[in-house]
């Protein structure tokens, strides 16, 4: 935080310093020893990518502390190859998002100056409150725009925000209204929405490329906590220390121990399963009636803490969160677990004999993939194959006959009977045996993710097979995905294009390889992984970027917008 | 116009030297006369576009009229027009060619319907979309050159792209849409009194010092990271150009009201009934968007192309509905599926009637406005690309007859695209690629 209070997200709290995480950082260590030596792959250009709601809230948490609030979210990127973070690099902008993110600036800077927030925001107090303070407002600008910016500001570009302020206040008669006006303007600047990477000469490696040291710190902190690279990390990317191998490996172990790693892989994960869903989420209330908007925020809520804790908190085995039956229980989520209600959340195990046998028996992905009046075999399957296997299921041929599925209601009882026509004929079986063995085996559990023994009064068959795995219920599924070398090695790809910037190509086939057959040897712990990965030398390499001799656009004449009359005016008028 | 810096009289000078002159904003107020219901020039306010979409198209035997021309007969998937049945064309039987491209399920029909081209996978917008185009030629001077909502409560329920990677994300909450729109930013044109807040004059100044910042950024990237900070930096004019517009007095515009304010938004849902009332809610504050000249382009979609609409106590939605209902065969048709059509014709009658509410000049805003609207697939459950009904409404200032039925002889759907574009003097010999490509306009509803 930028005022006198000191930070909010500090990094090294007292009771974080226990011995679950000395432990973590003993492994760590021990781990690093025994690495391979990593395939060289090509590198790519450096990334222009748009920043998230959820890293702009985060850093501005970290900037200004939790009480400066807003409840906006910008336009979503859109899904590539698994992930909506493969999005940021090539997301364009419409003038109606520049707008968005105006709103939201002048939201965030008003409670920064307001009368509540200004005594331990601005670190300074003018000399009077209706006029400009360039001292003041230096001081102010300087550490904001450094945080902001993920770069020390150069002194004449902490000079002209200072102008623009004095002139601000002067012509308000504010000093806080003119600070909260031009840091406005910062919050909207390119520089804070875009993050912007930049490559450097490597002088361990003549004629390749490295990301700079600032891009270097950013592309850490944002994989890791999902925000902007805080105050320390900023100084260990100015000192140099950051492009050491002893000084990368020190920070890298310190963000992977500091709370703020939650963040991270909470927003990690909310990607790679799609739980964006969950934000148009919505069910049949005449057919699910308990399921309501607060069920929706809580099945999210319920997988996201059993990540952590299993992940982050616990340390183990990342194939186990499709077996673990620990997980946390909310008020609205009991009465679809059938379970008795407890206030907040609470931790809770599932009996051994339980059918509640890893995430895939979470309300979160039963419910996100079925239909908003029922359960479906073939979005399930799908999802599992997708998301959890990184596959590609293809989407069914145009002119398949459906008369094959017709009548599916009155004389089929279970999804088993309705669905067996996917698998016999021809132009369904290739894909739906693909996705329908696997589904089926869900179907002891409704589209709402309320577990079920009967579908119209028969026995619900939860057979099916994983790539001929062959298993008799969910907790044999389980096992299977549990098993499946498929699972650890589609998570490491994602994780790597999530924190690199962009998917995985083929050409990085040997270097996926290097970190699945590493994930294996560690334990296939997530923490271990997320220091491999951004500790080769992949994650900081890249190519020179193309240069673009085209002209820039015009700059405004007198501070007016400079138009084109021909482009500008509408030919209705001009016809008139 | 006594605080525009520029008269009608200077700018019309300028354009017809036929040379670009460089002007400083804003320009819209100096073309509109004292009253606001027409242009300074006597002529009528600016014909203005829109888009309207629904999901998976229509059972034709019980949706295609078999009169052509006026007086077309309603049957019954389409009965809930009657009351615009002489405000809208519906021009049917026209064909989506995909060319050598697969046949992408619910995509490729409406894709092509709004670029005129054939996509060539689920991520590919092969153009802007025709909103867009006629965006850039009518609307850079409102507050909002296009406004795009959505009734499906999804931000990703859009039809208005710039490009592939650059979709007009929609409004999809009514309260952020009303606050965005009329909230303490709206430039009332029939406030009694106009005060320029001296803080929006600061914003405006120091606008300058982001662009500039911008600029800076663009000459450190590569091509295509240039062309998106390019947008970024357009989006920053236009912001400026906002800027500025509240500092100027607007003029009054008869028709324009503030509407009521919107406190809560409708509970979350894809019930039919919870579409139809976020569908009212949407359409209400564009049409008054339009009305209020705050946007010349406005997109509306009542559902995705694969639309999850839900019908309560019917355990699938709709898009599923089509493709596993089985045909009642005494009817003929999917009963659920053409439940869901109906629902969607009524949200259609909705939407053009809500037009002729807002009287402007001698009629109705409904004869300054073209609308478009189109679905990506004839019969849905076999994903068919030929028969394809659109309709348009409005009579465009005058331009277009309104009240009939065309068979269009299975001839390319990008004719009534290709038919708008030229309503809005988009000069352009011809609109799509390959089969789509057409210079033939539907001739039938032009006057």
């Amino acid at each position: 935080m930028i005022g006198t209070a000191g930070p909010v997200h500090k990094r090294w709290p007292a009771k974080v310093l226990c011995s679950g995480v000395a432990a973590l950082l003993t492994i760590l260590a021990v781990a690093g020893c025994s690495r391979s030596k990593e395939p060289e792959v090509p590198a790519t250009p450096p990334h222009l990518r748009l920043i998230t709601t959820q890293q702009y809230l985060n850093t501005l948490a970290y900037v200004f502390g939790p009480s400066v609030t807003l409840d906006m979210k910008f336009a979503p990127l859109q899904r590539s190859s698994g992930l909506l973070a493969n999005g940021a690099a090539v997301a364009g902008i419409t003038a109606a998002q520049i707008e968005q993110y105006q709103r939201a600036a002048s939201r965030v800077a008003a409670q920064v100056v307001d009368e509540e927030h200004r005594a331990y925001l601005i670190p300074c107090k003018p000399a009077a409150d209706k006029g400009a303070d360039k001292a003041c407002a230096t001081q102010f600008f300087a550490r904001a725009g450094r945080l902001l910016n993920r770069r020390t500001l150069k002194d004449s570009e902490v000079a002209a925000y200072v102008e623009q302020a004095d002139a601000a206040a002067d012509k308000l008669g504010d000093f806080y209204g003119g600070l909260g006006l031009v840091l406005e303007s910062m919050l909207i600047d390119p520089e804070v929405l875009f993050i912007v990477e930049k490559g450097e000469p490597d002088p361990d490696r003549p004629g390749k490329m490295r990301l700079d040291a600032h891009s270097l710190a950013s592309r850490l902190s944002f994989f890791l906590w999902d925000a902007a690279p805080d105050d320390e990390l900023l100084q260990v990317a100015e000192s140099g220390k950051l492009q050491t191998r002893k000084g990368l490996e020190h920070e890298v172990d310190t963000m992977l121990a500091s709370p703020r790693l939650e963040a991270g892989v909470r927003a990690f994960f909310d990607d790679m399963f799609e739980f964006d869903a969950f934000d148009s989420l919505s069910k049949d209330s005449t057919v699910y009636p308990f399921f309501t908007g607060v069920t929706v925020a809580d099945a999210r809520e319920q997988t996201l803490r059993t990540v952590v804790d299993h992940l982050i908190h616990k340390n183990l085995d990342y194939r186990d969160l499709y077996t673990t039956r620990s997980t946390f229980i909310s008020p609205a989520l009991a009465p679809l677990y059938q379970l008795p209600a407890s206030e907040g959340w609470t931790p809770y195990e599932f009996p051994v004999d339980s059918p509640r046998q890893g995430l895939l028996t979470q309300v979160s992905f039963l419910a996100t993939h079925a239909h908003p009046g029922r359960s479906s075999p073939t979005r399930r399957g799908k999802a599992l194959r997708e998301i959890l296997l990184c596959q590609v299921v293809p989407p069914p041929p145009p002119n398949v006959d459906f008369s094959k599925l017709n009548n599916p209601d009155a004389h089929y009882p279970t999804q088993r009977d309705r669905v067996k026509a996917h698998l016999t004929a021809a132009t369904c079986a290739g894909c739906h045996r693909m996705t329908d063995p696997t589904g089926l085996a869900l179907e002891n559990f409704d589209g709402a993710g309320r577990f079920r023994e009967k579908e119209n009064d028969h026995v619900i068959d939860a057979s099916g097979d994983l790539d001929g795995k062959k298993f008799d219920n969910i907790a044999g599924l389980a096992q299977t995905l549990h098993d499946n070398p498929g699972v650890p090695a589609c998570l490491v790809n994602r994780l790597y294009s999530y924190g690199s910037g962009m998917a995985a190509t083929a050409k990085e086939r040997p270097l996926m390889q290097y970190l699945t057959t590493s994930f294996a040897a560690e334990g296939y712990k997530v923490p271990q992984l997320l220091r491999t990965i951004v500790l080769s030398q992949a994650f900081s390499q890249v190519s020179k970027a193309p240069v673009n001799t085209e002209p820039l656009p015009q700059m405004p004449v007198e501070k007016t917008q400079q138009v084109t009359l021909n482009d500008q005016v509408p030919r209705q008028a001009a016809a008139n | 116009m006594k605080n525009s810096k520029l008269s009608r009289r200077r700018v019309l000078r300028g354009m017809l030297n036929g040379t670009a002159v460089t002007v400083a904003l804003p320009f819209l107020n100096c073309f509109l006369n004292e009253s606001g219901e027409a242009l300074a020039s006597g002529a009528k306010m600016p014909v203005r576009f829109g888009t309207w979409a629904w999901g998976l198209g229509m059972n034709t035997s019980i949706f295609t009229p078999q009169k052509l021309g006026a007086g077309f007969d309603l049957k019954e998937e389409i009965a809930s027009l009657e009351p615009v049945r002489n405000h809208i064309n519906l021009i049917t039987n026209t064909t989506y060619f995909r060319d050598s491209f697969q046949n992408l399920c619910h995509y490729t029909g409406w894709v092509i319907a709004r670029t005129g081209a054939a996509p060539k996978d689920t991520k590919d917008i092969p153009g802007e979309t025709i909103d867009v185009t006629i965006a850039n030629q009518i609307g850079s001077s409102t507050r909002f050159k296009s406004l795009t909502a959505t009734a499906t409560g999804d931000v990703r329920s859009t039809y208005s792209y710039e490009n592939s990677n650059t979709p007009n994300s929609p409004e999809w909450s009514p309260l952020q849409f009303y606050t965005r729109l009329f909230g303490p930013e709206f430039p009332d044109p029939n406030a009694a009194e106009f005060k320029p807040d001296p803080h929006v004059m600061v914003r405006k100044s120091v606008l300058s010092g982001v662009m500039d910042q911008t600029r800076g950024l663009m000459r450190t990237v590569g091509t295509d990271d240039r062309q998106r900070l390019d947008q970024y930096f357009t989006g920053l004019r236009h912001l400026e150009q906002q800027f500025q517009q509240r500092l100027e007095k607007p003029e009054p515009i008869a028709a324009c009201r503030r509407p009521p304010a919107i406190t809560a938004d409708p509970a979350m849902g894809l019930e039919a009934e919870s579409v139809a009332l976020r569908h009212r809610m949407m359409t209400d504050l564009l049409v008054m968007a339009l009305a209020c000249d705050q946007t010349r382009v406005i997109n509306m979609a009542y559902s995705n192309a694969s639309s999850t609409t839900i019908k309560p106590g019917y355990e699938k939605p709709h898009h599923t509905t089509t493709h596993e209902e089985p045909v009642d065969a005494k009817l003929g048709y999917q009963p659920n599926a053409s439940w869901f059509t109906r629902r969607a014709m009524e949200s259609w009658a909705y939407f053009v009637e809500a037009f002729t509410k807002v009287k402007e000049g001698d009629g109705t805003l409904l004869d300054n406005v073209f609308i478009y609207a189109t679905t990506d697939h004839a019969y849905a459950r076999m994903h068919s690309l030929d028969n394809v009904p659109l309709f348009t409404a409005g009579r465009a200032g005058g331009r277009v007859k309104t009240g009939l039925h065309i068979d269009a002889n299975a001839t390319a759907a990008t004719r009534v695209g290709y038919t708008a574009l030229r309503i809005f003097g988009v000069d352009k010999p011809s609109w799509g690629v390959n089969s789509n490509n057409t210079s033939k306009e539907v001739a039938e509803i032009l006057v």
